[in-house]
């Protein structure tokens, strides 16, 4: 596994720009007899499958309100303009960005800590920690929604965006120190003992020495938290109640709920909410695939 | 850990008292905490709530209950058995033919071709879409008037004003395809990680020993991704049964509870018929059946039988 990371685009850099030269022939063994159209075929029809409900939503949102072209020309802004300012999309956005961008500091800040602990010590519960950490799993946020409720509401935090904040992060702690932990193991300990022999205390050396080297795995689990809060709906439905709470999900689900289904709004919706997350999908695609090997598969 | 100590002297001595003893508690305190708070306690009021009457419609009736909600879930409620039924079919459903389109499209974006990065980039996409905007999408494509099948009619396939998400026949499919769309991406990628880690000389040395691509695949590469497609199919089927987002916005458990899971059908106990303490008791039976059937598929699939 580690001979696998190590020979797989593990920093930035190389991730960015992998040798063509090398590539090319590390694959060759492989390939050796896979006629072209072998591949292109299938993936053409999964990438039609893909796409084709992507530019649906792109369709609707561009194109004017009762045209039945399948080219969206000419272009109109006004599906946009109206979920944004009637729909108040625009405040929905704000809310997601707090949501999303809180989330993503408290869980990789919370997860980080933890992520350490398990990759560098050994401790009496750390057995029962990590225990925890599967079974919680196996634990459906969406059945929990009544105590959870009733704990906001003591805590005076229903219908604060700190609720779904806090709820968000802890439903994605698991994984993530899942995933951190299997970061950090991938640093060798001789480096940060070379920073101590140096004079660095641990938090000085970890800073110095382990967190460079761990940042395209602080990225995918950022995204994932990101992302994930971005797009979770039922915490957000449930626990903010006023519209200038809410978030782009529970304004979209307005939007389908509605009697008359305005599809050119919902689609725009659709393109807003779709935005923040392809923007980050595309950042982070290079490291994703390194990130599950390292953490999630093997931990 | 093991093999992260590379100088056993060295973190013998982080655990010999001070500070540093402590250091590790510390440090996990705030995921602990946080957990503790936020998953075990209200889990364990889940347990209390199921033992009691507990609506805040009907308040003269609330109070211990003992086993009462337990006797209705399995002997008075047909509801319950016709959503396991759903869930079943459903959780098997998703998570079979995502582990095969999953498979095949890593297999595929691990071959080397021209355009890999573009075409991985763009096949995995819907990874970083889920729930409602899932529903919005299809939404907008299964639409009888303006969607895909009108297109099609047009051209002379099906008929006009065929809504999917209102047929009783069609409406499980509809989900499936919508759920797949997004689910696939993520085996694949999980998958593909672990493609990656296969050695490459196993397979020139196989390809030299004349073993062809069919025996290659079945001798080296399925036997490598075993405890991956485990673990994976283990996770996707938890995430399946758990996940409400899709099925709640896109066809509400309905047309006439057809497509509702039994954690949709909690949820609509408990928030939309304010009966907490039946859904709580709901929960409870939902969670042991969930991991009675994680135990049963670890031990029927001997996974980590070597590794502990």
């Amino acid at each position: 596994m580690t001979a696998a990371l190590a020979e797989q685009d593990t920093l930035p850099a190389a991730a960015a720009t992998p040798p063509p030269a090398a590539r090319g022939r590390r694959r060759r063994g492989s390939d050796q007899g896979v006629p072209r159209w072998q591949i292109y075929l299938p993936l053409g029809l999964y990438l039609l499958f893909t796409l084709l409900p992507f530019y649906w939503m792109l369709l609707f949102a561009l194109r004017p309100a009762g045209s039945n072209a399948l080219v969206p020309w000419p272009v109109t802004g006004e599906h946009f303009q109206k979920v944004w300012n009637e729909r108040s999309f625009g405040i929905f956005f704000q809310n997601s960005m707090i949501v999303g961008v809180a989330s993503l500091v408290m869980t990789t800040a919370v997860a980080l800590a933890g992520g350490y602990a398990l990759a560098r010590f050994e401790f009496r519960i750390k057995r029962g920690f990590m225990l925890a950490l599967l079974a919680s799993q196996f634990i459906p946020g969406a059945l929990m929604l009544v105590p959870l409720f009733e704990i906001f509401k003591n805590l005076q935090m229903i219908n604060s965006l700190g609720s779904v904040v806090i709820a968000e992060t802890v439903f994605q702690l698991p994984l993530s120190i899942i995933l951190i932990s299997g970061f950090i193991k991938n640093v060798p300990v001789s480096l940060e003992e070379q920073a101590w022999v140096d004079g660095c205390g641990r938090f000085r050396a970890f800073c110095a020495v382990v967190l460079p080297l761990l940042r395209p795995g602080l990225i995918a689990v950022g995204s994932f938290a990101f992302v994930h809060s971005w797009n979770h709906f039922l915490f957000a439905l449930m626990f903010l109640s006023s519209q200038d709470k809410q978030t782009i999900p529970v304004g979209l689900n307005t939007l389908i709920g509605a009697d008359s289904v305005d599809l050119g709004a919902l689609a725009a919706g659709g393109v807003i909410a779709a935005v923040p997350v392809v923007i980050v999908f595309a950042f982070i695609q290079k490291w994703l695939i390194t990130g599950f090997s390292a953490g999630a598969v093997k931990g | 850990m093991a093999h992260a100590v590379a100088k056993p002297p060295r973190v013998t001595r982080c655990r010999t008292g001070g500070p540093a003893r402590r250091l590790p508690y510390l440090l996990i305190a705030p995921a602990g905490l946080l957990m503790l708070g936020f998953i075990a306690y209200p889990m364990l009021s889940v347990l209390y709530y199921s033992l009691r009457n507990y609506n805040v419609t009907k308040p003269w009736r609330n109070g211990y209950a003992g086993l009462d909600n337990f006797t209705r879930i399995l002997t008075d409620d047909p509801q319950f058995w016709d959503t396991l039924v759903f869930s079943g079919k459903w959780v098997v459903t998703e998570v079979l033919s995502q582990l095969l389109l999953g498979l095949v499209l890593a297999l595929l974006v691990n071959q080397t071709f021209l355009g890999r990065g573009l075409a991985r980039a763009l096949v995995f996409s819907p990874w970083a879409v889920s729930g409602v905007l899932t529903t919005t999408i299809w939404m907008l494509l299964y639409n009888p008037s303006t969607g895909i099948s009108r297109y099609l009619a047009d051209a002379g396939i099906g008929t006009y004003g065929t809504s999917v998400l209102s047929d009783t026949g069609t409406v499980f499919w509809a989900a499936v395809v919508a759920e797949l769309w997004r689910g696939v991406p993520f085996f694949a990628i999980l998958l593909l990680a672990d493609l990656q880690s296969i050695p490459r000389d196993l397979y020139e040395a196989a390809s030299v020993d004349g073993a062809g691509r069919a025996r290659q695949f079945l001798h080296i590469t399925l036997p490598h991704l075993k405890d991956a497609i485990i673990l994976s199919t283990l996770l996707r089927g938890v995430w399946e049964f758990n996940n409400v987002d899709l099925l709640y916005t896109l066809t509400g458990g309905g047309p006439a509870g057809q497509t509702t899971t039994l954690p949709l059908y909690v949820a609509n106990t408990g928030i939309n018929g304010h009966d907490f303490g039946y859904a709580s008791a709901l929960t409870t039976v939902a969670f042991v059946i969930l991991l009675f059937c994680s135990i049963l598929y670890l031990r029927l699939s001997t996974f980590g039988g070597e590794a502990k």
